[in-house]
């Protein structure tokens, strides 16, 4: 990085860690920060969305819709997480793959497997062949995202079901009286209401989610873990021009302070979204906010 | 019927392969085990496996790329289709090779080998760490020693530093350099064993088309003698060569 | 060899008993559920002292971090925030180190780095501290009613704690903790996939799956099975907290009594 940093065997102190610090694979460290919160702000909409529709579907009342959504939500919060991101991404690859072969392909006579192997025709595979490492890159980043959101989407629909249930049902029957149809009390009074019976549920969840991204290298995204365990590994002179012991122990209390400072800034946001959403409700937290006001 | 399957299979694969020329072979690998894979300060793949695969690639007349993957899941991912091939220190065993096939080998069958911070270890009765699910784990469980498995190879060696373990079993051209850089911490101990049929590259099965290039560029290496200067380069003077 | 053979000798594998080497060709389903099951052993068997032995301490920093006297609230705060701010295998990775290097000055460490003793601590603690934050929010919504009630019986100190304060928590935290044992099982799984080394192949459930999934090159049959085991120890948690509950909630009017819904609180 800097012009002083062609031979760090010679330099000592502050200069060789300006020069250690500013590598390419430190810098790759760094951007696996982005990586995860850039993960984390896609992950959790799309989780919300999910969970959105499994609470739909669970609360629906045609009836094998909503054993469906029960079902996901019981299944998907029954399993650890681990468990599920080991075999979960190959699947729906190979899912993925398998739609596009028998659009793409019609007429391929092969066997999708071969002993082991799974092949699908070349212009089904996802991404092309031909196409260049980002692609694939961000395939697998997309891949994660659909992972994790599935996976936290039946937790979040899991709250937001008992959010749905938690809005008093009086609010619900006054609509009714209004002459509004199902649909309009549901968008109308139902959605913007459970919000702030969902918040506490959702931000633990968030919370989860965060410390959830360690897991992240089992779905083939090279995370902060993955990078802190890399590089603070034992280096010998032979392989690196900054040769050092082990020093996972300093790259994972970086790894600390970062997780700490996530959960304290976000408690601090969703507590005053929290106050916020709270305002003007019927809950007793609306009630404390009247009477100081 | 098998064969069948397969050379059926292989003529599907050439008669893509002849439409799709430009398909990059995606290589997979490791990345945390030098001197055969690992990332250098710039970030990339580097290692003895990096500059071999990229000079096959050249002579056939590949276009390739790397790919890292953990090593648990680098044989799933492989058969699956996400990369074409691993170079990745695999040794060639029976196990694996049920699932996929390898070229022939482009390293001698490696020695595996013991590494205690003192001399006069009896390794068939102390507690020896080695990387879980590797052949090395597999052979300490029979071997009549008590096994501590650890999930990376960087912890099997700490273990011996810290006295968790009283030895630790891996490759030793993976030890050599650790050992060297210990300053007479570390000391080789017992004999070495050699597992497995040496380092070949894997590919999946239905690749037989991929296999032979592959398999022909290796062929030419070995008798032009520029592997063995790779060899050297990489694992020192007295290592095997071909 | 027939089923029975295979649960006779490897139903206790994972505790050290039965044949001594594990599988290592032609791989069987009854193998597989077999030895992840009795993987699963030491699942419940973290799981069950982590929860018992966290319960205690729990409800200890609860009342610390609603005490009004700085002294105990602070440390309780911090605890539980630096519990339930890191991700479990950093506290892993930390507790493991700190026990090797404690271990090397004083022998009384002797049995830390093992993962029975030295897991079983963080795990203790980390449960602790999330069921803390459940408690402590229960103990916040404690109808003041109940409490004015003691008073006004003469209650004070640990008989008004015991018999109206802790009864009272319980009942409204209880939904949450549910909770939180499910996941405390769910945690264990990472045990020994990154925390603590597997001696002579004696593992948790994770450890036996991924082994097969090592061995057999496909992913597809022991994590499923895995997952079911999972599912039908949460199953069992869930009724027997159930039963805690009716018990909790048995002076309350029927229609009243809060069902015990799978509400996510609090969770790692």
């Amino acid at each position: 990085m800097f012009s002083y940093c062609t031979d760090p065997s010679t330099l000592g102190g502050l200069t060789w860690l300006s020069c250690f610090l500013t590598t390419g694979v430190h810098l790759s460290f760094y951007l696996s920060f982005l990586k995860v919160l850039g993960l984390l702000a896609v992950t959790a909409p799309v989780a919300l969305a999910f969970g959105f529709l499994g609470a739909m579907a669970a609360r629906a009342s045609f009836a094998p819709l909503s054993w469906l959504g029960k079902g996901y939500i019981a299944i998907v919060r029954g399993v650890p997480d681990i468990a599920f991101f080991l075999f979960f991404v190959i699947a729906l690859d190979q899912l993925f793959e398998y739609t596009r072969h028998r659009i793409l392909c019609p007429d391929w006579d092969q066997p999708v497997r071969q002993g082991n192997d799974f092949i699908v025709c070349q212009a089904a595979k996802l991404p092309l062949g031909s196409s260049p490492e980002w692609m694939h890159e961000t395939y697998a980043f997309g891949l994660a995202v659909i992972t994790f959101a599935i996976v936290f989407g039946a937790f979040a629909a899991n709250v937001l079901f008992g959010a749905m249930r938690a809005v008093p049902r009086a609010q619900l029957e006054t609509g009714e009286a209004y002459g509004m149809t199902q649909r309009q009390t549901f968008w109308r009074i139902l959605v913007p209401q459970m919000w702030v019976f969902a918040l506490p549920g959702l931000s633990n969840l968030w919370m989860v989610l965060i410390k959830a991204t360690p897991l992240l290298f089992l779905l083939g995204i090279e995370d902060i873990v993955y990078w802190a365990r890399e590089l603070g590994g034992t280096k010998t002179s032979k392989f690196t021009s900054y040769p050092h012991g082990d020093w996972r122990m300093w790259y994972f209390l970086a790894l600390l302070i970062f997780y700490l400072l996530m959960t304290k800034v976000s408690e601090t946001l969703l507590g005053r979204l929290m106050a916020r959403l709270t305002l003007g409700q019927a809950t007793a937290g609306g009630e404390a906010q009247r009477k100081a006001a | 019927m098998k064969k069948i399957i397969l050379a059926s299979a292989a003529l599907a694969v050439s008669a893509t392969f002849a439409i799709a020329q430009d398909k990059t072979i995606r290589m997979g690998t490791e990345g945390a085990y030098p001197p055969y894979n690992f990332i250098n300060d710039a970030g990339e793949v580097d290692g003895f496996e990096r500059e071999l695969g990229d000079e096959l690639c050249k002579r056939a007349e590949l276009t390739c790329e790397w790919v890292k993957n953990d090593w648990d899941s680098i044989i799933p991912n492989l058969v699956s289709g996400n990369y074409d091939t691993i170079m990745a220190g695999m040794s060639i065993t029976d196990e694996r090779d049920e699932v996929i096939d390898f070229t022939q080998d482009y390293f001698p069958p490696t020695e595996s080998a013991y590494v205690a911070a003192a001399e006069g270890v009896d390794v068939k009765e102390a507690i020896v760490a080695a990387q879980t699910a590797t052949i090395q784990a597999g052979y300490i469980a029979e071997s009549g020693a008590t096994l501590v498995e650890f999930a990376t190879p960087e912890e099997t060696v700490a273990a011996v530093r810290n006295g968790e373990a009283d030895a630790v079993f891996a490759d030793r051209d993976y030890l050599v350099p650790l050992v060297e850089a210990s300053n007479g911490e570390l000391v080789f101990v017992g004999e070495d064993v050699a597992l497995g049929g040496g380092i070949g590259m894997g590919l999946r099965e239905s690749d037989t088309e991929l296999k032979e290039k592959f398999d022909a560029v290796i062929t030419e290496m070995k008798a032009d003698g520029s592997l063995n200067t790779l060899l050297k380069k990489w694992f020192g003077d007295e290592t095997a060569t071909y | 060899m027939s089923c029975i053979d295979t649960i006779q000798s490897y139903a206790f594998r994972s505790l050290g008993f039965g044949e001594r080497l594990l599988p290592r060709s032609d791989f069987t389903l009854c193998e597989q559920v077999t030895l992840i099951g009795s993987g699963m052993i030491w699942n419940i068997y973290f799981g069950v002292f982590a929860l018992l032995t966290g319960f205690f301490m729990a409800t200890a920093l609860a009342v610390a971090k609603a005490s009004p006297r700085a002294a105990l609230r602070k440390p309780a705060e911090w605890f539980i925030f630096l519990f339930r701010g890191s991700p479990l295998f950093i506290q892993f990775f930390f507790a493991y180190f700190l026990f090797l290097s404690l271990k090397s000055s004083y022998p009384f460490f002797g049995n830390f780095t093992a993962a029975w003793l030295g897991a079983l601590i963080v795990l203790f603690l980390n449960t602790a501290a999330y069921s803390a934050e459940i408690f402590y929010g229960a103990l916040q919504s404690i109808p003041k009613g109940d409490t004015e009630a003691a008073d006004a019986y003469g209650m004070s100190g640990w008989p008004r704690f015991r018999r109206i304060v802790w009864p009272t928590m319980l009942r409204l935290a209880w939904p949450a903790y549910t909770n939180e044992a499910i996941f405390l099982f769910h945690a264990t799984t990472l045990v020994f996939f990154s925390g603590f080394p597997a001696w002579q192949q004696r593992g948790d459930a994770l450890y036996y799956a991924s082994y097969f999934a090592d061995k057999t090159f496909n992913p597809f049959v022991p994590y499923p099975i895995l997952a079911g085991y999972f599912i039908l120890l949460t199953l069992v948690i869930v009724s027997l907290f159930g039963l805690v509950n009716r018990h909790l909630n048995r002076h309350l009017p029927a229609n009243t009594r809060p069902r015990l819904k799978m509400r996510m609180n609090l969770i790692r």
